[in-house]
């Protein structure tokens, strides 16, 4: 991983060692200012409880988890899966139901496992379908897209007393409400996140109260960033991107490219399931809007919207799109959602993100230089 | 006897839903590369058109219907220029900018789904906006059929007609006319096409126009038997696309074998279990037919014929 200085600053600094597995082409932001920033934006949502409203907040970063699992599929191996919210949703449900069932510590910590393993596990079933049945390209997409609507159909049917798993009902469009408050631990030594808000005072500010939900989730968010910018700049990564770029000539060097895709699938369905978990612990409730058309649709916005080759892009999207969308509220919010997703998609097809790290990078090296030589020029590639 | 003529009845129905929601998607898709996520609000404007121009200004049904697919067409030629081609943009950017601003969206399957899924939003919010959450109906011309106790509406017998005439009217236009030719060679290999003398912006200009007219006739056509609300375009994006995969790369033929097949099952299950068993039924159909023929029951029928005239 020598090639990673790209500012020929010294490799062998304790700092530089501790940084280069973050850093390689295949993610944006690979110098010191970078890093100086990235900390900045971090101090800046754990201080941000104290000023504004950190229980929606807490709700988009759960969404930036699935807009993570998007670009990683999508975004470095290609995968456009519209399913994302199914892993997300079965994550949810099995959270709900594996809780009201064992409603203690021990078993709500039980359920948050279940949840992640649910959404882990369907996608490796329809990843193991699609993949490994020679589905590809678009109609890998379509079969997603399909997917969604058939969990949708099928939840929404689920109103009668015989949807029932033990003591929790499925509750067709009314969904699943009385999830158990998010608990981690055992009996004894647990604690419980959701509705426990440790009062605060600091001088000057006066006295507010901060809720634990918020700082799990905000770890969560960036280990989960963290950890995908180690695995993409991985060799494995690096095979992942291969696929994205040509499939074919990826499986001629001898890589196993089914394989490969079908254990990031699976990575991205715990991940989404992971993200699910956390949203049916946050809104203490579950229903079926969850698999409709639009919030399936949702994912994809985020992420072409902050570039789908960029885990920063997805997550910082993710953030900014909801919450344009929730402060928009009234007729037109969709009427402008719909203009700058479009606006976006033709005028910056790689995404806000990526363009704003070019222009930085133009402002500071010159032009002529912005791609380096880690950066593969797609266009110079021979056409077959 | 009796359930056998419902079946029949309930084969006919769902097949000509099935091919007139699919029809305009699958030219769009099958011909341009591009894949429209706003084909349910094509046939929203078809269908509020038709609505409109029938009570508003009193016209006869059956010109209002002409009107809806017209000015449908009309509104995907526009859709092409700004968005799919982007050539109005480029044109103005050209002389203001000195550069293009927007590439062509054929064949970039992803990035077309995005772009027209924000014009879907703004169409159905548009729409909400300006005529709110419902307008009236026409009623249902024709009356019904009765045979023992059952009694069906003639309209959806009538519908099954149209969906067969639009079938054969779509394969003559592409395969027998001098325009089809040149639409036909011009997805086949865009570069020879324009050295032979066809004008290729204009190609995919006009095929995006006839496969948004034909969306915005099956809005024209449901129009007296649908509710008329901003949503009414979902409930046939689902089988529009399920119906375009299963049919594969052969655009008319393949959209009336999967018409066929997938009418089938969906008549056959709403029958015996009801429709919601029927529509899950009809989705894991479509899911298993893509698991075995990945490349749709027209790509798999081209193997089989490639493979027998190998070992001939």
């Amino acid at each position: 991983m020598s090639t990673n200085s790209a500012n020929g600053e010294a490799n062998s600094s304790l700092l530089g060692r501790l940084r280069s597995p973050f850093e390689g082409p295949n993610t944006i932001g690979e110098s010191r200012g970078f890093w100086v920033g990235f900390l900045v934006a971090v101090a800046a949502l754990v201080v941000y409880p104290v000023f504004g409203d950190g229980s929606q907040l807490s709700l988009f970063m759960i969404l930036a988890l699935l807009g993570l699992s998007l670009s990683l599929v999508w975004g470095y191996s290609g995968v456009l899966s519209f399913g994302q919210v199914v892993f997300f949703g079965i994550g949810a449900y099995t959270f709900g139901v594996v809780s009201i069932n064992f409603a203690t510590p021990g078993g709500i910590t039980a359920a948050v496992v279940a949840g992640i393993v649910g959404g882990g596990v369907s996608a490796a079933i329809l990843g193991y379908f699609m993949f490994y049945g020679g589905v590809r390209d678009v109609y890998v997409t379509i079969i997603t897209l399909v997917s969604t609507i058939v969990m949708h159909t099928f939840m929404a049917q689920t109103a009668g007393s015989e949807w029932a798993i033990g003591e929790a009902a499925l509750g067709g469009f009314n969904g699943m409400p009385d999830i158990p408050l998010l608990t981690l631990g055992v009996e004894g030594a647990s604690y419980q996140f959701i509705y426990n808000p440790f009062p605060m005072r600091i001088i000057g500010i006066g006295a507010f109260e901060i809720s634990p939900f918020y700082y799990l989730v905000l770890v969560l968010l960036v280990g989960t960033y963290l950890a995908l910018r180690v695995l993409v700049n991985s060799d494995y990564g690096r095979v992942m991107v291969a696929i994205r770029e040509d499939e074919d000539r990826t499986e001629m060097f001898g890589y196993n490219v089914t394989r490969v895709k079908f254990i990031v699938f699976t990575l991205g369905g715990a991940l989404a399931g992971l993200s699910g978990v956390l949203y049916a612990a946050r809104n203490v409730y579950i229903d079926p809007t969850v698999f409709s058309l639009l919030f399936a649709t949702l994912p994809v916005i985020w992420v072409s919207i902050g570039g789908r080759k960029s885990l920063l892009g997805a997550a910082v999207a993710t953030l900014a799109v909801e919450y344009l969308r929730i402060s928009m509220a009234g007729e037109l919010a969709l009427v402008l959602l719909g203009t700058l997703l479009l606006v976006t998609i033709l005028v910056l097809p790689d995404g806000v993100v990526p363009w704003v790290h070019q222009r930085i990078v133009t402002a500071r090296i010159g032009p002529g230089e912005d791609n380096g030589p880690n950066v593969p020029e797609t266009s110079s590639e021979v056409s077959d | 006897m009796v359930n056998g003529i419902n079946l029949a009845l309930q084969f006919l129905d769902s097949f000509a839903f099935i091919v007139l929601a699919a029809a305009g998607l699958a030219i769009i898709f099958g011909i341009m590369g591009v894949i429209n996520l706003a084909h349910g609000e094509f046939i929203l404007i078809g269908a509020y058109t038709t609505t409109l121009a029938a009570t508003q200004l009193g016209l006869p049904l059956v010109v209002a219907m002409v009107v809806g697919g017209v000015v449908t067409g009309v509104f995907g030629i526009i859709t092409e220029r700004v968005i799919i081609s982007g050539a109005w943009p480029n044109w103005v950017s050209q002389r203001t900018l000195g550069r293009d601003v927007i590439e062509p969206l054929y064949d970039r399957l992803a990035d077309s789904m995005v772009a027209t899924f924000g014009l879907s939003l703004i169409l159905t919010q548009g729409a909400r906006i300006r005529f709110g959450n419902s307008i009236d109906q026409i009623s249902t011309p024709f009356g019904a059929i009765s045979y023992g106790s059952f009694s069906y509406s003639t309209y959806r017998i009538v519908l099954a007609g149209v969906s067969i005439g639009l079938l054969v009217a779509t394969y003559y236009l592409f395969t027998r006319t001098d325009f089809g030719m040149r639409a036909r060679a011009t997805i086949q290999d865009k570069e020879t096409a324009q050295a032979m003398g066809v004008n290729t912006d204009r190609m995919y200009m006009l095929t995006f126009g006839i496969g948004s007219a034909l969306a915005g006739l099956t809005g024209a056509l449901f129009a007296p038997v649908i509710s008329m609300q901003p949503t009414l375009g979902d409930q046939f994006l689902v089988e529009a696309f399920v119906a375009v995969v299963v049919g594969g790369p052969s655009v008319v033929l393949g959209t009336a074998l999967s018409g066929g097949v997938l009418g089938a099952i969906l008549a056959v299950f709403s029958n015996l279990y009801g429709t919601f068993i029927g529509r899950i039924a009809l989705l894991v159909a479509a899911l298993i037919a893509l698991r075995f023929l990945p490349e749709g029951i027209t790509g798999f029928i081209e193997q089989v014929q490639k493979r027998r005239q190998e070992s001939e």
